[in-house]
């Protein structure tokens, strides 16, 4: 048996390592396919619309990637710790149900609604993370049961308590205007209408990159997704990280659910149906695995911002509009194929 | 066989720990047994870990070796006997526990995370962080350079702990993970089968980390089912069989023959050959088993290791 590695070692390291020139680094990022199909794709919208690159349409167009980006944050962390959520799209609802119900019910100020919104949506997480931790269920039975189980209750309660589809509207309540002004306000720059929703996704977007990439709990994140069973074995509370994940799913879900209910005044309780797939697809467009273990905030950012462009430039291009989820679906596909080749290519050399 | 057997009552009162001369084992076992249900899968084991001694426990598969390692690690409880650690008794009940108490494990499976940066493998679980309340962030920068120290003084030199490790090779990992274990402390080192999956190279280095782990004054406890890779590291071997200590010897007392003859059971090997002969099968096959059987003197009894 030879004992002398050390002398072997390095050479044969160094051989297999080589240095990776800075674009092959780039290259190895997770939300590079995402960036590149970002880029192609605003060409494309620019090269066909005038208008597109206008910049009240590119509000608006920031404006419907804020709306699918805030829950793509919370959802991509998710992902990344190796769960995924079916029961957000709902759960904004719920959110926002809770907020204008109990405030009209009870006549009380409309914030008091709205801190037991946060309450009931960190709930849901809670619960969510709760049996899934404790069942070991796989999380698309569980939250698929939950976003089942909200769904009637949206209906149901709703029905029950204001007699309606929708919940009555909560314009002249106490406490509206501030809550509007918090949630669904916009912010003129230069003559431009940015709602405010941009800018807390961007905000959110840059605490979640600051917590994956530079906090403990990050580091835990990345390891409960990547392999569960070796991180409790080195000590990381695997259970508590992913019942955090799905809270923090939840904190996204009543931003959100609080700006649709002060964007307008009621809240259609049969709404949101479908839209979980959406913050589903912006994490993986963006490049986060379905395994989990992998994945930035930033890509769920870009993968929101590919679904805004489409979404909107369709309508500037003077499209129909009908195409829109064909067009979503063929995204899809084009960006994770290219995620893959570029992640193999750059891994290979 | 002249073989001779530890006696508990000779160990507990001639034994004394090299660095403190204290007559205190880092970690020992007295009649240590554990069951599931009605199942026995460990009864009246004995044996003990000091600093800078390789314990070695051998037996082939289903003898006892996991269960025995989860109690020390604190995955399971025993139901019999006494764990005593530094000669208080203890019973863990979670594997931070143990881990508090000095003593890691390094897995089968290293506990590693393929996709993650070596650095952020190195230091998962137990993260520097600068900072207080909830601006509390990573020290990216010390821990990367921490962890390319440690493992440069291990002997492994890394120019990038940014790669993840699941590029590494099994006994780069297996080495990680040694390293790993002993920056954080760890007065007890278990190491389950870490030469199980590698090559003969590989195998090779992975038996040199636990030497250079011993020679750091930690006690090691290396669990093989191979004598050839116990023999030259171990100090001290405690053979399993069906969840019984068949044997418990110090060095000096042991033969590398003797060892793998009691291991491997011998005389089954020999009724294993005698019963292929029988059915006929391949030559060369049964002459690999008679070597087996005929012992293994020529095979490398020299020990790679330093003699202390």
């Amino acid at each position: 048996m030879t004992m002398t590695p050390t002398a072997a070692k390095p050479i044969a390291a160094d051989e297999r390592v080589g240095q990776r020139n800075p674009l092959q680094k780039l290259l190895g990022r997770p939300e590079v396919g995402a960036l590149v199909g970002a880029v192609v794709l605003f060409i494309f919208f620019a090269s066909v619309s005038q208008t597109f690159i206008q910049p009240n349409a590119f509000a608006t167009v920031l404006y419907g990637s804020s709306t699918i980006g805030i829950m793509a944050v919370g959802v991509s962390l998710l992902m990344i710790g190796g769960e995924f959520d079916l029961s957000t799209g709902v759960a904004v609802i719920s959110s926002a149900l809770t907020a204008s119900l109990f405030s009209w019910y009870f006549t009380t100020n409309v914030w008091v609604g709205v801190i037991l919104a946060l309450a009931v949506s960190l709930g849901i997480g809670l619960i969510n993370g709760w049996i899934l931790v404790k069942t070991k269920l796989p999380s698309f039975i569980v939250t698929l049961a939950s976003f089942l189980m909200l769904t009637g209750l949206n209906l149901g309660l709703t029905r029950l308590i204001g007699g309606s589809v929708s919940s009555p509207s909560i314009s002249n309540m106490d406490g509206f205007d501030s809550a509007q002004a918090v949630f669904a306000s916009s912010v003129s720059i230069g003559g431009v209408d940015v709602k405010i929703t941009v800018f807390i996704w961007i905000a959110l977007v840059a605490v979640a990159s600051w917590i994956l990439l530079r906090t403990r709990v990050g580091n835990w994140i990345f390891a409960v997704g990547g392999d569960a069973n070796a991180a409790r074995a080195v000590g990381v509370p695997v259970t508590k990280t992913k019942i955090g994940l799905f809270m923090a799913v939840g904190f996204c879900g009543w931003i959100l659910g609080m700006h649709n209910l002060f964007a307008f005044d009621s809240v259609q309780s049969g709404e949101g149906v479908g839209n979980e797939f959406l913050y589903i697809i912006a994490a993986v467009i963006g490049g986060c695995l379905l395994t989990g273990g992998y994945g930035s905030a930033v890509g769920g950012a870009i993968g929101a911002f590919i679904f805004g462009m489409a979404n909107k430039g369709i309508v500037y291009a003077q499209w129909n509009p009908d195409w829109f989820k064909f067009f979503l679906g063929l995204m899809l596909l084009l960006a994770t194929i290219v995620n893959l080749i570029v992640k193999r290519r750059a891994e290979l050399k | 066989m002249n073989a001779q057997q530890i006696d508990q009552q000779t160990l507990l009162k001639d034994e004394k720990d090299p660095l403190t001369h204290t007559p205190v084992h880092l970690l020992s076992l007295e009649n240590v047994g554990k069951h599931y249900g009605n199942i026995i899968a460990l009864r009246d084991v004995t044996m003990a870990v000091d600093n800078g001694r390789v314990t070695c426990v051998l037996g082939d598969n289903g003898a006892g070796k996991s269960t025995l390692i989860k109690i020390i690690a604190g995955l399971h409880q025993h139901d019999e006997g006494t764990l005593h650690v530094m000669g208080d008794a203890r019973k863990f009940s979670s594997p931070r526990e143990a881990l508090d108490a000095g003593i890691a494990t390094v897995y089968q499976d290293l506990a590693v995370v393929p996709l993650m940066p070596i650095w952020r493998n190195f230091f998962l679980g137990s993260e520097l962080t600068s900072g207080f309340g909830p601006f509390k962030s990573m020290d990216v920068q010390k821990m990367k350079d921490i962890t390319k120290k440690e493992l440069a003084d291990m002997g492994i030199d890394l120019r990038d702990v940014e790669q993840p490790i699941g590029q590494l090779s099994g006994g780069e990992r297996q080495c990680v993970a040694i390293a790993r274990a002993v920056y954080f402390g760890a007065k007890v080192l278990i190491l389950d089968e870490p030469t199980a999956a590698l090559g003969v190279k590989q195998s090779g280095v992975v038996l040199r980390y636990i030497l250079q782990a011993r020679d750091r004054g930690l006690g090691v406890i290396f669990i093989t089912h191979n004598p050839h890779h116990a023999f030259p590291v171990g100090d001290r071997f405690l053979l399993l069989k069906r969840g019984k200590s068949i044997g418990y010897y110090d060095k000096k007392d042991i033969t590398l023959d003797e060892l793998t003859a009691q291991m491997a059971g011998g005389a089954e090997l020999a009724e294993l050959a005698h019963e292929l002969e029988q059915l006929g099968g391949h030559s060369d096959a049964l002459e690999e088993v008679k070597a087996e059987v005929a012992g293994v003197a020529d095979a490398a009894p020299e020990s790679p290791s330093k003699k202390h």
